[in-house]
């Protein structure tokens, strides 16, 4: 009985559909909805894994035909796609971290001066992720690990969107609202460069800027085209006849790089769906929950909040985050020559898209448009060193062709990482 | 009635209108399945009104739905407003 009891805890599906239960049960709800809640959470976590598998397939050849045709290890940073290979073997970690975080971060806002509420649930998960194999890989494990990791997790959730929020009330023009995406330290890196180089008068909104790239909003199409171009660069590289023998069974090399393209794409796009059943009732139970509990608290929301306050910035936080991005890539291949083994961070299309689009928000609001330029462009220079330094830590994940891609999973997870190995 | 809130990867600012519509409604009492999803999903979910913030409202026009588009994510007020007249429209 015991050894079912532990087999079922020890699935990360059901761990996470308990939480999520209890989350409905917390918030009286009726049988069936618990029921509907529950079953729907489960499957959004073997949903994620699923989307992971094709999402990884895709990658595994774009990394033999990056090996092959530059000798070096291409590394395209995806959140998602990191998550979701990691919640296989550390998904219980994951799960009781993120349930035992948002308890913390509630704590933290009860009965701290940080009154920051962390609402954006897919963070919240990535970063219990991180935690837990940051941990895991350090030697720590059972209660201790989940202690020493929720903690962890709900003081990030509190600080982070506190130290985003000098330059959120410039952009909102009010104290109400919070910001809660983990790419801070490049947003507030961005702001910091902005008032340094540019001039907040002169703003991105008062120049006509084509909105014609307003069509890359739409992630799997943006995913799509870009790793299409890195696709066909790899199989170009690596020749035909390598990509027609080892990898493609005879097809076509550029017909094989382009349905491989799409087919990550399509890995990302299940992996969202199922992070969006797995979110469906966590996050509104910890919203009800923490708004009772702590009515004074400010709400920390997802990075788009801020786009409505300067759709100029966010197109040209994205091109100038992406430039950073293209230039970092070219200073690691330089470096490469004389540190072998370096991987090679490629500039990924969705966190210069998110990032870059914020950090040209927040760039813009302490420095105009010579702040957003300079400041996305700083902030795509950073999130391509970063995961260098992060993957070390990351054990054998570190060895993958993904990783984590946002700013604040780079500083915490090296930081974590590196004081963890200096203690062991 | 069926509305859908849509945001570039349908994860966290399509979520929290959401939840925000919902709140809404449940003040004026009107009846009505809410959903959200990010823009590729979109044009395959059928809708009869389409919530986005003005940054990304014009990828909503060609739905066949009404377009709420929002100036601000967190003005409730302006959530009211503009969800209570969309809702007029259709009915």
């Amino acid at each position: 009985m015991l050894k079912f009891i532990l087999d079922i805890l020890s699935v990360p599906a059901v761990l996470i559909g308990i939480v999520s239960m209890i989350g409905l049960i917390a918030q009286k709800k009726g049988l069936s909805d618990i029921l509907k809640g529950s079953i729907k959470t489960v499957m959004g976590v073997l949903i994620l894994g699923g989307g992971a598998g094709i999402a990884v397939a895709a990658l595994s050849s774009f990394g033999i035909m990056f090996q092959q045709g530059f000798g070096i290890n291409g590394v395209v940073p995806h959140n998602e796609a990191i998550v979701g290979m990691a919640l296989k073997e550390y998904g219980t970690q994951t799960a009781l971290i993120m349930a035992f975080g948002m308890v913390v971060n509630v704590l933290i806002a009860r009965f701290t001066p940080l009154k920051f509420i962390f609402l954006t649930g897919h963070h919240t998960l990535y970063m219990a992720c991180m935690i837990g194999i940051i941990l895991t890989v350090g030697g720590m494990q059972g209660t201790y690990l989940v202690i020493v990791g929720s903690l962890l997790l709900g003081f990030i959730m509190a600080l982070f969107p506190a130290i985003a929020h000098p330059t959120m009330k410039k952009i909102t023009g009010s104290d109400d609202v919070a910001f809660g995406h983990f790419g801070t330290i490049g947003y507030v890196f961005a702001a910091w460069i902005g008032s340094i180089f540019g001039n907040k008068e002169k703003t991105t909104e008062d120049i006509n800027f084509p909105q014609g790239l307003t069509f890359l909003r739409d992630s799997s199409l943006a995913i799509s085209l870009v790793m299409l171009i890195l696709f066909f660069i790899v199989a170009i590289a690596s020749g035909p006849d390598f990509v027609q023998e080892k990898l493609s069974g005879g097809q076509n090399f550029l017909v094989f790089s382009m349905i491989q393209a799409i087919t990550f794409a399509g890995g990302v796009y299940v992996i969202l769906a199922g992070v969006r059943l797995v979110l469906a009732e966590i996050v509104p139970a910890f919203t009800g929950i923490a708004t009772t509990l702590v009515p004074n608290a400010k709400p920390a929301i997802d990075c788009p909040v801020v786009y409505p306050y300067a759709p100029n910035a966010v197109l040209i936080g994205f091109l100038s985050s992406f430039a950073g991005g293209v230039l970092g890539m070219a200073i690691l291949l330089l470096f490469e020559k004389s540190m072998p083994g370096l991987p090679i961070i490629l500039p990924s299309v969705v966190p210069h898209f998110f990032c870059g689009a914020t950090a040209g928000v927040f760039g813009n609001a302490t420095g105009g448009l010579k702040g957003c330029i300079f400041g996305a462009f700083a902030q795509g220079l950073l999130i391509t060193f970063l995961p260098v330094l992060l993957m070390p830590v990351m054990g054998n994940l570190g060895f993958a062709n993904t990783t984590f891609s946002d700013a604040d999973f780079g500083v915490v997870g090296i930081i974590l990482g590196n004081i963890i190995h200096l203690i062991q | 009635m069926k509305i859908l809130v849509c945001c570039g990867s349908g994860l966290g600012s399509s979520f929290m209108i959401e939840m925000n519509i919902k709140k809404v409604l449940g003040e004026i009492g009107v009846e009505a399945e809410v959903s959200h999803s990010d823009l590729s999903s979109a044009s395959g979910i059928k809708s009869d009104i389409y919530v986005g913030t003005r940054d990304i409202a014009t990828q909503l026009t060609s739905l066949g739905g009404i377009v709420v588009s929002l100036n601000n994510m967190i003005d409730k007020n302006e959530l009211k407003e503009k969800i209570v007249q969309a809702i007029d429209q259709v009915k």
